[in-house]
């Protein structure tokens, strides 16, 4: 009665083709990752060290260090964050807790939806025109900051309204139905238990602004720079451009240094990516319902 | 209709709590109460009982002005919560809220510490009058004793709300209502996500507040309204059909759909 029947094994030799199918697709989607870190650790691991990353290059960025490039990227990321960060919370609060669904917030979705299609040259293009010469900041930190946070907003918005989402309703009508106003339950129960979903869209910005490349070229990165920036009116080198430059621009360059400093990027990129994981896996540990 | 008088209340209080002169309202084109009538015993448990979408949960929703949130619902009559007209211009919306408590159908505790839930609504309306540390602690144990939790958890305030078993997540959610004195406690089907025993229990704790708050109760379950209210509104199809003392209603109905639904004939 309970016997297996030819259907059976027929239905599970079907099965498990699908499963190794699938296996072997998630297997392959994971190679170029590794091949590319395999890559970097291998043709750039022997120049990396201390010096490398805190001292200025010399003989034409043929030799020496990235300090300037890393710095650099530092203080356009910062910017960035700076004028992204609170824009795109506040907006994202509006639109998730304020504002209801008519004409006028569906008008500001599309906004954002295609703000986040526009490719990454036309920002750069855009950030020359209205930032460099329109406002006048000049090819500085100041303006490439700002041309990658209007690039990254839609990010920070669709990431803080995700995580704003994910507080359950059931919170915000018990905090209402105590008399608390809007501003009271967003302050004191939908902020607390959405940070770990906003502070994680954030370190994945910071991770995304660092390795841009066409945005900052005109707007405020430049090759070569003999001295630090300053302030945020100056210009900067940048990893990002650095890379590019000595990849294509730069004759005799020795082979390690490009793949070091593209190792030093990426090795950015994933500390941060890292660091946000274990943030939220922490502050997810936390919380309970 | 017949209302049995209440004679605990003192000369001060209104002999009603809640008065409602033809209400109606709609949500978009659907009208879902027709001109109800209701006066409400100040001090007493009153269920409201019915088939699905006879309008009792909207009912109790426009009792705490809730139901305004959705901008596609009209409301015209009026309702007094106290002698005071709630839909007035003058009233300020908040006020209505911290007069009106509600408790839901699923425990919605804030997942923050029992103490800080029990505060909660307390330090919202109590801005700029710093209560003591021991003020506070005192308001946590009088709330929960009032709803018997306060030697079960009195060891563990610092664990979150929502870490409570459901029963006493409800009861949590019954006790935060209390430090700032409402009059008047909407429960909306507070019961139906408990098992038997956690229901047994919250009914006891709903007929422990009798008398101290007006308590008005939407509940699916006929047994719980016999069991636990002292007065009872048949609802049927957005109009009120009956409202008696509780027994009465269940022994002695004096409308015909009254009998046809307290006997199972439907809904």
């Amino acid at each position: 009665m309970f016997a297996e029947s030819s259907l059976n094994v027929r239905n599970k030799r079907i099965q498990n083709l699908f499963r190794i199918l699938f296996l072997i697709m998630t297997i392959l989607l994971i190679i170029p990752v590794v091949a590319i870190l395999a890559t970097l650790i291998a043709k750039g691991g022997s120049i990396i060290s201390i010096d490398f990353l805190f001292t200025h290059p010399t003989n034409g960025m043929t030799a020496g260090g990235i300090f300037p490039a890393l710095l650099g990227t530092v203080w356009i990321v910062a910017v960035a964050l700076l004028a992204s960060v609170p824009l795109g919370v506040a907006a994202a609060i509006y639109l998730n807790e304020y504002a209801g669904d008519n004409w006028f917030t569906r008008i500001i979705q599309l906004a954002i939806i295609n703000l986040a299609g526009v490719p990454s040259i036309v920002h750069a293009l855009f950030g020359v025109g209205a930032f460099v010469i329109f406002f006048g900041f000049g090819t500085s930190i100041l303006a490439a900051g700002l041309t990658l946070a209007i690039m990254t907003l839609p990010v920070v918005i669709v990431s803080t309204r995700e995580s704003l989402r994910a507080v359950p309703q059931a919170f915000r009508e018990a905090c209402w139905n105590m008399g608390a106003t809007r501003w009271q339950t967003i302050r004191r129960v939908v902020l607390p238990n959405a940070v770990s979903g906003i502070l994680t869209g954030v370190i994945l910005e910071v991770s995304r602004t660092a390795g841009e490349t066409a945005p900052i070229m005109f707007t405020g990165a430049v090759f070569f720079l003999p001295f630090l920036p300053q302030g945020v009116f100056d210009q900067t080198m940048a990893l990002s451009l650095h890379l590019f430059v000595i990849a294509t621009q730069v004759p005799g360059v020795p082979e390690n240094l490009p793949f070091g400093v593209a190792l030093v990027l990426i090795a950015m990129v994933l500390l941060m990516n890292s660091i946000s994981i274990a943030f939220r896996m922490y502050l997810r540990g936390k919380k309970k319902w | 209709m017949k209302i049995a008088t209440t004679d605990t209340m003192n000369d001060t209080a209104p002999k009603y709590a809640i008065r409602t002169s033809r209400l109606n309202l709609w949500y978009g084109a659907f009208q879902a109460l027709f001109d109800v009538d209701l006066n409400i015993d100040n001090g007493r448990i009153t269920s409201l009982i019915g088939p699905s979408g006879c309008g009792k949960s909207t009912f109790l929703r426009s009792v705490n002005r809730i139901n305004e949130r959705l901008d596609y619902v009209r409301i015209e009559g009026a309702i007094d919560v106290m002698d005071k007209n709630i839909y007035d211009p003058d009233v300020e919306l908040m006020q209505v809220r911290k007069q009106v408590g509600m408790v839901f159908q699923r425990p919605n505790p804030l997942p923050i510490s029992i103490r800080d839930n029990i505060l909660f609504g307390h330090s919202l309306h109590n801005k700029g009058k710093n209560a003591s540390r021991a003020d506070r602690e005192e308001i946590v144990e009088s709330s929960l004793k009032q709803v018997l939790l306060w030697d079960k958890i009195k060891d563990r305030l610092n664990q979150k709300g929502t870490e409570l078993s459901l029963e006493e997540q409800q009861k949590l959610c019954i006790a935060r209502l209390l430090p700032v004195k409402p009059s008047v406690l909407l429960m909306d089907e507070p019961c139906s996500a408990l098992d038997p025993k956690g229901t047994a229990a919250v009914e006891e704790l709903i007929w422990e507040l009798r008398g101290e708050y007006t308590i008005l109760i939407v509940t699916h379950n006929m047994a719980q309204a016999r069991r636990a209210s002292e007065a009872c509104i048949f609802m049927l199809m957005g109009k009120v059909v009956e409202h008696q003392a509780t027994e009465d209603l269940f022994v002695t109905p004096e409308e015909k759909e009254t009998a046809d639904y307290i006997e199972g004939r439907y809904g």
